[in-house]
C-alpha cells in the first residue's frame, strides 16, 4: 500500500502542474488546440488516479481550460470529488473549480448539498469562508432552501470574517429562495448594527440592494439608516445608503425634508468623487430639488469642466437626467455642454449631443444647429458625422417642428446636409424634406426653388452612387418639384434636368419617381404655355420629352419601364392634338388635379364603424358543425370540404354570373365605402373639405434669394438675428411710447425684460399642416395602449415574494374567509348595537375590517417536521383605536393542536407579542400541530382584544375560522423526470382523475396556477400535457398528469388526501 | 456588479469572475463582444460605456484591461475604485504585479477576490484585512503536497 503511494507520487512529479500547461500553452501558439487536445487526454487519466492531489491538480488545470474556452462539464463529478477533500488545499481548488464551472443546470449540484452543510460547519473558519464563497456563485434555487437556514445560523457567527460572508451571501438565497427572506429578515436588520463594520457594511449591502428592488417595504427602516448616514464615515458604506434613500424618498416626501441637511453637509465636504456623485443622482431622483438642486448642478459644472474624462462623462450624464426634470437649470450651462462637443473623447461628444437635444428652444435652435453645423464640417469618421446628421435633424423635427422659426433656414440645413459624402441618411433627410414641404403650405414656394437648383447639380450628389445614400434626395427633390411645380420660376429647365441621360443611373425607385414628375412639370409647362399663341414652347416640351423618354422604357427597372412607356405614349398623343392646334393643357392637369394630404399613422384605426356593420357577423351562414366535431375534427375537414363547396360552384351558369357581377358593381357604385378604381375617386377627394379651409398666409421674403447658387443657412442665422434685433426695437418704441403714458401715472417698470421664448415670433406665418385624421375620429390619447397586451396582465412586481409583511394568501383560504366574514360582522353588530350609539357601530366595521385582514394568512408546512404547520396571520388595525392585549384562541379539535407554551392550559389563548396602534399591520406566527394531513379541517378560533380609546377602553372579541386545506399541506418540491417516471412506475400509488369544466385560460396559466395556488411544480412538458409534482409534509407524493384538455389524472400514494386535493383544485378553478 | 473580466491588449482573456447565473454560450458571447468593443475604445476615452442595458467599466493597468459590468443604478466610481484596489491587492500579494504574475497564479488572483468581493458586492473595504485573510489561508494549504506524501 505504502509502495503504491510512492508509487503513485513519483509518478505525479513527472506529471504537469499548471505552470507547465500555461508554459506549454505558450510555447505551443501554432497547434494550441491540438496541444491542449492532448493535455485534456492527460487530465482524464490523471483524474481515473486515486491521489486526491493528483486529482486538485487535474482540476486546477481544468479550471484554467474553462477560463480559455473549453467544455469542462464532463469533469463535473471530479470537481465534487476534489471539493470534498478533507485538506484545505483542494477543497479550495475544488470550490474555486465548481464556482467558475457550475451553473443551474449542472446536475451534480445536487450531490454537494450536504458537503457543503458541513464545510460550513467546519470548526476552521476558512473552510467555511471557501464554502460560502463557492456557493455564491452556484447557489441554486434547492441549495438555497437547503441551506438558508444553515446560511442564516453563520450570520450570527463568533467570527466577523465569517458573519460578514454570510450576511452577502444571504442575498443571493434571497433571489433563489424568496421564501427565507421573512424568516432571515430581523437578523439582517440586527447585523445593521453589528459591531464589525465589516458586516455592518455588509448588512447594508445587502438591505440596499433588497430595497432598490421593493422600497416600500423599507419605509420602516428609515430611521435606522438615518442615524447609520449621519454616524458612518465610511464612503462605500455612505453611498449605499444614500443610494437607497434615493428609492425611499420618492414614496415618503417627508423623508426629502429631514435628508436635505446632511446631503448638502456630504456634498459640500466630500473630497470623494464617488460619494459626491451619487449625493447628486439621489438629489435628482428624489423631491430635495428646491434646495439642492442649484448646489448640484454648480457641481456637475466643476465635474464636467475637470480635466478627467471620466468625470466630465459623468457630470454630462447626470446632466441629462436633470434635463428631464428641470430643464431650465442645465440650459444656463449651454455654453460649457457645446464646449464638450470639441472634446476628443466621442462619447462625451455624443453625450453633449444628447443634451443638446434637450436644451434647444427657438430663441438657441439656430445658434445650436449653426455649430453643429461646423462640427459636422470637420467631423472624422462616417459614424460620429452621422450621428452628428441624425441628431441635428431630430433637434430641429422635434415635437412637431416646434422650435423652428423660420423654415427656410430649416431647408437650407437640410440642403447643406446633403453635401456631406458618404453618408447613410439621404432617406432620412429625404423624408424631411417631404414632410416640410407638405405640411408648410407656405414655403413651398422656396422648397420648389431649392429642389430645382438641387436637381440641376444632380451630378454634384451622385459622384459615387453605388456607395452613396445621399441620392435619395433626389427622390424627394423630384416629387417636390413634380407636386408643387405651379411654384416653379422656370419649369422648363427642371423638366430638362430631369429628363438627361445621367438621371437612368440612379437607383429604380428614383427614377420611376422622376418619370411620373416629368409628366407632371411637363403639364405644368403645357398649362403655362396655354395662353401664348405661337406655342412653340409647349411643343419644345412635348418633343423633350418623346426624345428623352425611350431611355426610360428600355430600364430594367418594371416600376420605370411601365411608367415610361405609359406617358411616352401619353405625349405622343399630345402632340398630334398640339399639331392640331386643339388645347390640351387643362385636361392633362387633370390627371394630376387633387392634392396629397399627410395621413395621420393612426388614422385607419380612428375609422369609427359605421352603425348597423358588425364586423364579427358571418357574412355567409358558417358551415354546419352538427357533426361530432370533438371526437375527430381532423377527420371531417379533410374529408367533407370538398364535397360541399365543389358542387354548388358548378351549378352557378354564366349568365347567373353576370347578373350578379351586375348587381354587385350596383352595389359598390352606391356604396360609400367602397373605395372605386375610377379616375372620379381624385376628383371626389378634391372637393373634400379640410385642406381649403385652412388659411394659407403669402409669405413676404425680405431678401430675393439667389436661386442659381446654394444659400447657407448662416445668411439665415443672421437675417434671424437682424429681424428679431428689429422686433424687439418695435416693441421697445411700442413700450417707451407706452411707459411714456403711463410714466405720470405710475413709477416706471420694468426695463428690459431678458428676451423670453414667448417673445420670438415666427419669420413668417407658417401652419403646420396637420395629418388628417377621418372624420368622426374617437378622441382618445391611449393609442398606445392594447387593452389586449399580454404585457399589462404581466404587471405584476415579480419580486413580490421578495417583500416581507405580504405573504401569499393561499386562495382557497381567503375564498372561505370573505365568506364568513360579513356574518361575523352582523352578530357582532346584533350583540353590541346598544351602546353609544355612533362610536360602537364605528368600531365595529373597524372590526370588521379587521376581521377582513385576517384572511392575509398562510398555513405552511414545516419541512423538519411531518406534524407541524406555521400559520402566519397578519393583523392589521383599521380603526382610529388602540388596539391591546390581543389574546390568539382556537378551539383545538383532536386531530390538530395549537402549540402552547409549556404550563399553560389546553384552552388558553397564546397573548399576541405586540400592540397595534391605528393603521399598522403586523404579523404572528403560530404554530399547530397536525395527526392527520389527509383531510381539510376548519379550526374555530377568538381573538379577544382591548379597543383603547382616549377616555375609556373596551374589551372585545372577534371570531374566525381558520381553513386548514389539503393543500397548505403540500410543499413544493422539485422532481426530476427520472425520478418522477420510477416514482409512476412503482406501483404503489393510487390514481383518480377529474375533468375541470369551464376553465379557458392559455394552458400555461393553468399550470401556473396549480403550482401558484397548490404548491405543485411542473416535471415535464410536452406539447398538450404536463406533469407535476408535490409532497406533503408527511412525505405522501403527489403527482398530477394535467392534459390541455383540462382533465387532470392524478396519481398519490394517499387516496384521500388526493381526493381532497383534487377537490381544492377543482375549487380553485371553479372560481375564476 | 454583474460580472468582472479580465483580459490582455491581444484580447486573450486572464480572468472571469461571474455574478449571475449564465451559460457558458452566453458567457462566451458577451466576453468576446465585451473584449472587441473595449479593445477598440482609443486610449484617451472615459472609461464607461453603455452596453445593452448594463453600464461597462473598465481600465487598462499596463497591458491589462480590468472590466466590470454593473447596473444602472449603480455607481460608476466606486467600480472604478473597486478595481483600482484590486490591482493595489494583486501588487501587494505578488509584489509589483504583471500580467504574467496573473497567468501563472491564475488561482491565486482567484482567491484573492473572492476575499474582496463576494457576489459582486465588496465584503471588504480594508486591504489590510483581505491580505490577512489570505496570508492565513496560505499558511494553511500545503506548498508542497507531492513531497509531504512521499514522505510517509
Amino acid at each position: 500500500m505504502a509502495l503504491k503511494i510512492v508509487k503513485g507520487s513519483i509518478d505525479r512529479i513527472f506529471d504537469k502542474n499548471l505552470q507547465d500547461l500555461v508554459r506549454g500553452i505558450r510555447n505551443h501558439k501554432e497547434d494550441e488546440a491540438k496541444y491542449i487536445s492532448t493535455c485534456i487526454d492527460e487530465i482524464k487519466q490523471e483524474l481515473k488516479q486515486d491521489n486526491i492531489a493528483v486529482k486538485a491538480n487535474a482540476v486546477c488545470k481544468l479550471t484554467y481550460l474553462q477560463m480559455l474556452g473549453y467544455d469542462v462539464s464532463w469533469a463535473a463529478f471530479n470537481i465534487v470529488e476534489v471539493m470534498s477533500s478533507s485538506k484545505f488545499t483542494y477543497k479550495r481548488i475544488g470550490y474555486l473549480a465548481a464556482s467558475q464551472c457550475f451553473h443551474e443546470s449542472t446536475d451534480v449540484i445536487m450531490l454537494t448539498t450536504n458537503q457543503i452543510r458541513k464545510d460550513l460547519s467546519s470548526p476552521n473558519q476558512y473552510d467555511t469562508g471557501v464554502a460560502l464563497t463557492g456557493l455564491s456563485c452556484f447557489v441554486t434555487p434547492d441549495l438555497a432552501r437547503d441551506l438558508a437556514n444553515d446560511i442564516m445560523t453563520l450570520m450570527s457567527h463568533t467570527k466577523p470574517y465569517i458573519r460578514k460572508k454570510a450576511v452577502l451571501i444571504m442575498y443571493k438565497v434571497f433571489l433563489k429562495y424568496p421564501e427565507s427572506l421573512r424568516p432571515a429578515f430581523p437578523r439582517l436588520k440586527e447585523k445593521l448594527e453589528d459591531p464589525d463594520p465589516g458586516v455592518q457594511s455588509a448588512a447594508v449591502n445587502v438591505i440596499c440592494e433588497l430595497a432598490r428592488r421593493n422600497p416600500k417595504n423599507y419605509l420602516s427602516l428609515a430611521p435606522l439608516f438615518f442615524k447609520l448616514m449621519t454616524s458612518s464615515t465610511n464612503n462605500w458604506v455612505l453611498i449605499k445608503i444614500i443610494k437607497l434613500f434615493g428609492a425611499l424618498t420618492p414614496l415618503e416626501p417627508r423623508l426629502g425634508k429631514k435628508l436635505i441637511e446632511p446631503l448638502t453637509n456630504l456634498i459640500h465636504s466630500t473630497s470623494a468623487m464617488s460619494l459626491l456623485y451619487e449625493c447628486v443622482n439621489t438629489v435628482i431622483a428624489g423631491q430635495y430639488w428646491e434646495s439642492v438642486g442649484n448646489l448640484c448642478v454648480q457641481k456637475l459644472r466643476i465635474l464636467i469642466e475637470d480635466s478627467d474624462q471620466n468625470l466630465k462623462y459623468l457630470g454630462l450624464l447626470a446632466m441629462s437626467k436633470i434635463l428631464k426634470t428641470h430643464p431650465k437649470s442645465v440650459q444656463s450651462h449651454k455654453d460649457l455642454i457645446l464646449q464638450c462637443l470639441d472634446d476628443k473623447d466621442e462619447s462625451i461628444r455624443l453625450r453633449a449631443l444628447d443634451l443638446l437635444y434637450g436644451m434647444v428652444s427657438k430663441k438657441n435652435l439656430m445658434e445650436i444647429v449653426k455649430k453643429l453645423m461646423l462640427h459636422v464640417d470637420k467631423a472624422e469618421g462616417t459614424t460620429y458625422r452621422d450621428e452628428l446628421l441624425t441628431k441635428i435633424i431630430d433637434i430641429c423635427s422635434q415635437s412637431n417642428y416646434q422650435y423652428i422659426t423660420n423654415f427656410e433656414w430649416y431647408i437650407s440645413i437640410l440642403v447643406e446636409l446633403t453635401r456631406l459624402e458618404g453618408t447613410r441618411h439621404g432617406h432620412l433627410i429625404a423624408s424631411q424634406m417631404l414632410d416640410v414641404a407638405i405640411r408648410v403650405k407656405a414655403i413651398r414656394a422656396f422648397a420648389v426653388a431649392q429642389m430645382a437648383t438641387l436637381l440641376d447639380n444632380a451630378h454634384l450628389l451622385t459622384g459615387n452612387t453605388q456607395r452613396n445614400g445621399i441620392c435619395e434626395v433626389l427622390y424627394a427633390a423630384a416629387w417636390i418639384c413634380g407636386e408643387f411645380s405651379e411654384h416653379l420660376e422656370n419649369p422648363m429647365q427642371t423638366l430638362e434636368a430631369m429628363l438627361r441621360p445621367k438621371v437612368a443611373t440612379l437607383p429604380g425607385h428614383i427614377q420611376a419617381v422622376y418619370v411620373q414628375n416629368a409628366a407632371k412639370l411637363f403639364a405644368t409647362v403645357l398649362k403655362g404655355e396655354e395662353g401664348n399663341t405661337d406655342g412653340t414652347a409647349a411643343q419644345e416640351a412635348s418633343q423633350l420629352m418623346i426624345d428623352r423618354l425611350p431611355l426610360f422604357v428600355q430600364s430594367a427597372n418594371l416600376e420605370v419601364q411601365e411608367r415610361a412607356s405609359c406617358i411616352l405614349q401619353l405625349v405622343k398623343y399630345i402632340q398630334k392634338l398640339q399639331q392640331k392646334d386643339v388645347e390640351v393643357a387643362e385636361e392633362v392637369n387633370a390627371l394630376f388635379a387633387g392634392e396629397l394630404n399627410p395621413v395621420a399613422p393612426k388614422a385607419q384605426k380612428k375609422v369609427p364603424v359605421p352603425e348597423g356593420l358588425d364586423l364579427d357577423a358571418w357574412i355567409n351562414e358558417p358551415p354546419s358543425e352538427s357533426e361530432s366535431e370533438d371526437e375527430q375534427p381532423k377527420a371531417i375537414f379533410a374529408k367533407e370540404e370538398p364535397k360541399h363547396s365543389r358542387p354548388r360552384h358548378t351549378e352557378v351558369d354564366e349568365k347567373e354570373l353576370a347578373r350578379r357581377r351586375e348587381a354587385r358593381k350596383q352595389e359598390q357604385a352606391n356604396n360609400p365605402f367602397y373605395i372605386k378604381a375610377s379616375p372620379s375617386s381624385q376628383k371626389v377627394y378634391q372637393e373634400a373639405p379640410g385642406v381649403e379651409h385652412i388659411p394659407v398666409v403669402q409669405i413676404d421674403l425680405n431678401v430675393v434669394l439667389p436661386f442659381s447658387c446654394l444659400p447657407m443657412s448662416d445668411q439665415y442665422v443672421k437675417m434671424e438675428e437682424e429681424r428679431r434685433q428689429k422686433e424687439r426695437a418695435e416693441k421697445k418704441k411700442k413700450e417707451k411710447k407706452k411707459r411714456k403714458e403711463k410714466r405720470s401715472g405710475r413709477g416706471k417698470k420694468h426695463d428690459s425684460a431678458p428676451e423670453s421664448e414667448e417673445d420670438i415670433t415666427p419669420a413668417h406665418m407658417v401652419d403646420i399642416v396637420t395629418e388628417e385624421m377621418p372624420e368622426n375620429a374617437l378622441p382618445s390619447d391611449d393609442d398606445e395602449r392594447d387593452p389586449t397586451d399580454p404585457h399589462k396582465a404581466l404587471d405584476i412586481d415579480l419580486d413580490k415574494p421578495l417583500a416581507d409583511s405580504e405573504k401569499l394568501p393561499v386562495r382557497s383560504h381567503r375564498a372561505a374567509e370573505a365568506q364568513k366574514s360579513p356574518t361575523d360582522g352582523e352578530t357582532e353588530n346584533a350583540t353590541l348595537q346598544e351602546p353609544k350609539k355612533k362610536s360602537s357601530k364605528e368600531k365595529r366595521e373597524k372590526k370588521k375590517d379587521k376581521e377582513r385582514d385576517r384572511k392575509v394568512y398562510d398555513i405552511q408546512g414545516n419541512l423538519q417536521d411531518g406534524s407541524q404547520v406555521v400559520v402566519s396571520v397578519i393583523f392589521e388595525n383599521k380603526c382610529n383605536s388602540f388596539l391591546k392585549s390581543m389574546e390568539f384562541n382556537v378551539l383545538d379539535s383532536l386531530n390538530s393542536k395549537l402549540q402552547r407554551p409549556e404550563g399553560s392550559g389546553p384552552h388558553d389563548g397564546l397573548v399576541v407579542p405586540f400592540q397595534l396602534p391605528p393603521g399598522v399591520s403586523n404579523e404572528a406566527r403560530f404554530v399547530f400541530t397536525v395527526q392527520s394531513i389527509v383531510m381539510p379541517q376548519k379550526l374555530k378560533g377568538t381573538l379577544t382584544f382591548i379597543v383603547k380609546n382616549e377616555d375609556d377602553s373596551t374589551h372585545e372579541k372577534l371570531d374566525f375560522k381558520l381553513h386548514f386545506t389539503c393543500t397548505s399541506y403540500l410543499i413544493t418540491t422539485p422532481c426530476y423526470s427520472d425520478a418522477f417516471a420510477k416514482l409512476l412506475e412503482s406501483g404503489d400509488l393510487k390514481s383518480s382523475s377529474i375533468r375541470l369544466e369551464g376553465v379557458n385560460m392559455p394552458f400555461h396559466h393553468l399550470l401556473a396556477r396549480i403550482c401558484f395556488h397548490h404548491h405543485f411544480s411542473v416535471v415535464e412538458r410536452i406539447d398538450s400535457c404536463a406533469s407535476m409534482y408535490s409532497r406533503s409534509i408527511q412525505g405522501h407524493h403527489v403527482c398530477l398528469l394535467v392534459k390541455t384538455t383540462v382533465s387532470i389524472d392524478a396519481k398519490c400514494d394517499e387516496p384521500t388526501l388526493l381526493g381532497n386535493v383534487l377537490d381544492e383544485i377543482k375549487q380553485t378553478f371553479s372560481q375564476c | 456588479m454583474q460580472f468582472m473580466l479580465l483580459f490582455s491588449r491581444q484580447g486573450k482573456l486572464r480572468l472571469q469572475k461571474w455574478y449571475v447565473p449564465l451559460s457558458d454560450k452566453e458567457k462566451k458571447k458577451i466576453t468576446r463582444e465585451l473584449v472587441q468593443t473595449v479593445l477598440a475604445r482609443k486610449p484617451k476615452m472615459c472609461s464607461f460605456l453603455e452596453w445593452r442595458d448594463l453600464k461597462i467599466v473598465y481600465k487598462r493597468y499596463a497591458s491589462l484591461y480590468f472590466c466590470c459590468a454593473i447596473e444602472d443604478q449603480d455607481n460608476e466610481l466606486i467600480t472604478l475604485e473597486i478595481i483600482h484596489r484590486y490591482v493595489e491587492l494583486l501588487d501587494k500579494y505578488f509584489g509589483s504585479v504583471c500580467e504574467l504574475d496573473i497567468i501563472f497564479n491564475f488561482e491565486k488572483a482567484y482567491f484573492i477576490l473572492d476575499e474582496f468581493l463576494l457576489g459582486g458586492e465588496a465584503q471588504e473595504t480594508s486591504k489590510k484585512n483581505v491580505l490577512k485573510a489570505i496570508e492565513q489561508a496560505d499558511l494553511l494549504q500545503e506548498v508542497r503536497p507531492a513531497l509531504t506524501e512521499i514522505k510517509i
